[in-house]
């Protein structure tokens, strides 16, 4: 009964990637804004706190229509650059990747903002008078004691770049091959006669994969908790 | 020697102290309260005196007239916290070594050993500080600063939190500590007993500022 047709392999596949990518160039963006909103005060953090959570509470449709009148290729910001770093985005999976980041953005920072809250400062003090710098300290104390939260932090920014659709198909469109997702496959299934059966194995297979990254997100963080207090 | 002389407004109180520290150990001996540890603090770096100089040796390590404030990180003064504060995602032995790799030192295993014998904490180097009692944290958070090479040592009332069968147990540690490591320390406690068998000499704080300094019979 499993017998995906190649293209909707390739959606997989695209899938995939597109959720992988967003997710592991965004985590260390998440880290420093979570980590300046956590413990900095500076002019116009709430604005940046806005900011970060604004794809949240806009419509999809909007986040991926502003992204592509900013960084579509005849908007200004894209347009240069694709002239300058040959960086394109529009109707391309890169952009995919980029609208499912931005999305995914407000949950990748929440939880390592709040891990990073809850380590105890006094161990970052304990390090400086041992003689770390700041970078040390963050490196050697701070990482690590945050770990939890990066995980979790990772494993919802994968999934929720992994369900993304408004945004991406309204920046990148539903190009087969190139910006088709599995929502965005299984979308235009539903939209043809006779897509029913393709649509569901489509549904099993994004089932499977949640739920493989939820299973591998507990079980690192499970060797993280480990990892940080001894078995 | 160490010369300190702060000001400091916490508030709710202020601390003004002045006072001097030749090598062995001196107390810092009075109430809960009292502004001892705002004082250690101010020497290690964690909290910045209002006015005042601190210098040790040669080295000032805060001057607000000249404005001078070295880095904690800079000023190589190994510090005991009351709650030990060891690093929970580190076995012992890094915990021990983590000073000796932020300055950038070579592993000196005779002076591993050494200090690991002194403290008697050799079987717990493999663990991780969540399994320890209260007794040996203190052990190894006093092993962690003294194997950072300090210049000074300072030692935040570290038996506060221990039951007072546990002090028994650990300051013959200090003692040994006292009479081998040769640095210069102090030591902050509100327990007379503690105090007199410690330090050679006392330095009295009440509400912040520095009411008598003296030898350890003058606790008698």
């Amino acid at each position: 009964m499993f017998d995906l047709s190649p293209q909707e392999w390739i959606a997989v596949q695209l899938s995939l990637r597109v959720a992988l990518v967003a997710t592991v160039v965004a985590l260390p963006f998440g880290v420093a804004v979570a980590y300046l909103l956590a413990r900095k005060d500076f002019w116009g953090k709430s604005l940046l706190d806005a900011l970060v959570h604004l794809p949240l509470v806009l419509p999809p449709v909007v986040t991926g229509y502003l992204l592509l009148i900013t960084l579509g290729r005849r908007a200004p910001i894209g347009a240069w650059l694709a002239e300058h770093l040959g960086l394109v985005f529009s109707f391309r999976w890169t952009g995919a990747a980029l609208a499912c980041g931005v999305m995914a953005f407000p949950l990748v920072v929440r939880p390592i903002r709040l891990s990073i809250e809850a380590i105890d400062r006094r161990l970052e003090e304990a390090s400086s008078t041992l003689g770390a710098n700041g970078f040390w300290v963050f490196a050697t104390i701070t990482l690590p004691l945050a770990l939890p939260g990066i995980i979790a932090g990772a494993m919802l920014g994968f999934a929720k770049a992994l369900g993304e659709f408004g945004a991406t198909i309204t920046f990148v469109s539903n190009i087969p091959g190139e910006t088709q997702t599995i929502s965005a496959a299984i979308y235009t299934l539903t939209q043809v006669p006779d897509g029913d059966r393709a649509a569901m194995q489509l549904v099993l297979v994004s089932v499977v994969i949640s739920v493989a990254a939820l299973v591998a997100s507990e079980w690192l963080a499970r060797r993280a908790q480990t990892r940080l207090h001894g078995s | 020697m160490l010369s300190v002389q702060v000001e400091k407004n916490l508030g709710s109180f202020s601390v003004n102290a002045r006072f001097d520290s030749e090598g062995g150990v001196t107390a810092l001996f009075g109430p809960s309260g009292a502004g001892k540890t705002s004082i250690i603090n101010m020497i290690a770096g964690l909290m910045t005196p209002d006015r005042g100089r601190i210098a040790l040796d040669d080295l000032v390590l805060f001057d607000s007239a000249a404005g001078i404030d070295m880095k904690v990180a800079q000023r190589r003064i190994g510090t005991v916290f009351q709650e030990g504060r060891l690093f929970p995602h580190m076995s012992i032995r890094h915990n021990l070594d983590y000073g000796r790799w932020m300055g950038g030192h070579p592993a000196d295993p005779a002076t591993f050993a050494h200090a690991v014998d002194l403290l008697n904490i050799g079987q717990l180097l493999d663990r991780r500080p969540g399994k320890l009692s209260g007794g040996e944290r203190q052990r190894v958070a006093v092993g962690r600063a003294l194997l950072m090479r300090p210049r000074l040592l300072l030692l935040d009332e570290p038996l506060a939190s221990l039951d007072a069968g546990r002090k028994d147990d650990i300051l013959p540690y200090l003692e040994r500590l006292r009479d081998e490591a040769k640095v210069p320390m102090i030591y902050v406690s509100h327990d007379a007993n503690e105090v007199k068998r410690i330090a050679s000499r006392v330095v009295r704080v009440e509400s912040g500022k520095v009411v008598a300094t003296g030898g350890v019979e003058f606790l008698n």
